[in-house]
């Protein structure tokens, strides 16, 4: 009973990473329809700030939140204006192949800078959370941080979208673009924002990957990245509370699978379980748990 | 006279066709010269199998992408799952008898290294085919990861005659002393039979029937098919085209061609490792690549872009760390040149300008009387 309460906290712990990266795939697909597989490295930017910031300064936590969240908003609107702006409109497969250079140019930007070691760190003040429930049961410290940013963050994020005017831009914007430039919405400018949004969200997811493997290094976005575009599409890509349930669906799914796995001597599988029940999940409902069904129209 | 007059009277596909073939040829003949004659360095024969088999894997690709229109993200598992049939089947007839010649070995290799990459193609397509778009891409990368995940836990031994197979971290258990490990888990197949010296040639040979069956399959009924549905899919189906048949043929195909060059891939290293960046999406992403940089569709910009691009890293290894932030530098910056409206128009305004100072250099401006 307590191992399975320990895999499963275990699983909504990673899953609440997930959910928050699955959040800036899912913004900037519903918006401007591309898949931006930069996203990732973006993480690993966000990390390496906060790594340094720790590192090399006294500054407290919060600090090098805030300076990974900066550095990674900025990085992603400077992108989005020189790589993605020009192709606009472009086949979507071109804009991929753009995010993909992208992504290859931020990891080798950082693996000149950074070296190509894992740098590993732990924040002290997460052992200082960590809850014991029982002698045989203790939520970690980051458990508690990731489940709070991460609830956090959903909140402020529907909120925003919901009820601000900038928000009200951006599900016109994803509804239909051309008509959204008819009413006066400034097309280029949400996308921006969009842009603007995801970053700094994956700046913070950042800062959750050092919080949950204590290790930093220049391809660490890669595989958190690829599995949060898979929980995105898991939870229908375009909506932002099926980025929440997918990213931590895909959490659970895959700290069970290692621990069972595990008996068997088969951890190495634990990926491909996470695919296969990808592949299941689309088969039987092809546009992801709370995706929008677009009726085909001759 | 007759064969002038016959070319005169071929469709322009056709034309085009023998003339990609012939060049393609003409390369191959010149680089068998400066091979048999010594000229070219270690490095760039190094660089001529990889050059075949990058082209055999974008040629392919870019029938399910360019032609099919369905963007695949797992062409690096068909590759895998040929790789390692093609460098199992080596391995066992090397173990079992070292005598065979090549010439039986490699083909039944590179044939049973693609026919089961295409039957991994069948297994794919059928559910993966209800899917479009982004959804499509997903799932293929999925069972791209899936596949190479599996070869990664993958074991059999060869156990006096008899295979032993089993999966997992720790081998198989209660083997005999004299068990010869074939596939060993992460480890791989290891000390598969190279190409060897001729390997080039072979590697061309398949490289070119795979540009001559996908060239015939475009421009013939079924190509045209599979053409219709990537344009108008409704309309294709209202004609009556069978979606799901014609789709299948696609992609088995290129699952087929890519299966071969993971063969040659496998023989070409001397081994299989099932890694990330062997047959992971990385290596898919690298393929589309290909595809994407050559312009989807066209069969020659993909081998094209598949040269070039098997080049450029390797030719930039002077610049050692650098190298890779060179190429992305490059990748995103032909994308934009390629790609962008508005850059596209500098450009042309650009050569504009040049072509127009070039012609006042040689004609003179009449000068006006005063």
């Amino acid at each position: 009973m307590n191992d399975f309460l320990a895999t499963l906290i275990n699983g909504i712990s990673l899953g609440s990473m997930y959910a928050l990266i699955a959040l800036g795939y899912t913004m900037v697909y519903g918006i401007a329809k591309m898949l931006n597989f930069a996203h990732g490295d973006i993480i690993m930017v966000g990390g390496i700030t906060t790594f340094t910031v720790m590192q090399y300064t006294n500054m407290p936590p919060w600090v090098a939140v805030l300076a990974a969240v900066a550095v990674c908003t900025v990085l992603g609107v400077v992108i989005e204006k020189v790589a993605y702006k020009p192709l606009r409109g472009v086949s979507s497969l071109t804009v991929l192949i753009t995010a993909i250079g992208v992504s290859y140019l931020l990891q080798n930007v950082a693996l000149l800078t950074f070296g190509t070691e894992n740098k590993s760190y732990s924040f002290s003040f997460l052992t200082a959370l960590n809850w014991q429930i029982n002698e045989h049961l203790i939520i970690q410290g980051s458990t508690i941080v990731n489940v709070v940013i991460m609830l956090v963050i959903m909140v402020a994020l529907l909120l925003f979208v919901h009820f601000t005017k900038q928000g009200k831009a951006m599900r016109a914007v994803s509804e239909d673009n051309g008509a959204a430039q008819l009413m006066g919405i400034n097309v280029n400018a949400t996308i921006s924002l969009t842009f603007a949004i995801g970053s700094a969200l994956a700046g913070i997811a950042g800062f959750m990957y050092i919080g949950t493997y204590s290790q930093i290094g220049a391809y660490a976005g890669t595989m958190p990245g690829i599995k949060a575009f898979t929980a995105a599409v898991f939870g229908g890509i375009g909506s932002i509370p099926g980025a929440m349930i997918g990213g931590i669906a895909l959490g659970i799914i895959e700290q069970f699978s290692k621990s069972i796995l595990a008996q068997f001597q088969l951890s190495a599988l634990a990926d491909a379980i996470v695919f296969v029940i990808l592949i299941l999940v689309l088969l039987i409902k092809p546009t992801g748990l709370l995706g929008r069904q677009i009726k085909e129209k001759v | 006279m007759a064969l002038a007059a016959k070319w005169k009277n071929m469709r322009a596909s056709t034309r085009k066709k023998l003339l990609m073939l012939g060049g393609m040829l003409v390369v191959f003949a010149i680089l068998q010269l400066l091979l048999s004659l010594d000229l070219l360095s270690n490095q760039i024969q190094s660089w001529l199998v990889p050059c075949c088999y990058n082209i055999i894997l974008a040629v392919s690709l870019n029938l399910t992408v360019g032609i099919l229109g369905e963007l695949s993200l797992g062409h690096a598992g068909f590759m895998c799952v040929g790789a390692f049939v093609g460098a199992f089947v080596s391995k066992y007839f090397d173990t079992v008898n070292p005598d065979l010649s090549a010439w039986i070995r490699l083909p039944l290799a590179l044939v049973l290294g693609g026919i089961v990459a295409g039957l991994f193609g069948l297994i794919v397509g059928v559910p993966v085919l209800r899917l479009n778009g982004d959804y499509l891409a997903i799932v293929t990368l999925a069972f791209g990861e899936i596949i190479w995940n599996l070869f990664n836990v993958t074991r059999v031994s060869l156990d006096n005659g008899s295979f032993r197979v089993g999966v997992g971290g720790t081998g198989l258990s209660n083997l005999s002393a004299d068990a010869v490990p074939l596939v060993d888990g992460s480890l791989g197949i290891t000390s598969v039979p190279r190409l060897g010296k001729g390997g080039f040639a072979i590697a061309f040979v398949l490289a070119f029937l795979t540009v001559l069956l996908v060239m015939n399959l475009i421009h013939s009924r079924t190509g045209r098919a599979i053409k219709a549905i990537r344009d108008n899919r409704i309309a294709a189906e209202s004609i009556g085209i069978n979606i799901t048949k014609y789709k299948l043929i696609a992609l088995v195909v290129s699952a087929f061609l890519a299966g071969i060059a993971g063969v040659l891939y496998a023989h070409n290293a001397g081994q299989a490792v099932a890694t990330q960046a062997d047959y992971g999406y990385v290596m898919s992403i690298n393929i589309l690549v290909f595809v994407v940089l050559g312009g989807m569709g066209s069969t020659l910009g993909s081998m094209i872009a598949a040269v070039v691009l098997t080049i450029l890293p390797e030719w930039l290894r002077f610049l050692s760390d650098y190298r890779m932030l060179i190429y992305a530098v490059v990748l995103i910056g032909m994308m934009l040149v390629n790609g962008s409206p508005a850059i596209k128009a500098v450009v042309d305004r650009g050569r504009q300008a040049v072509k127009q100072k070039i012609k006042n250099l040689f004609i003179r401006q009449p000068k006006k009387e005063a």
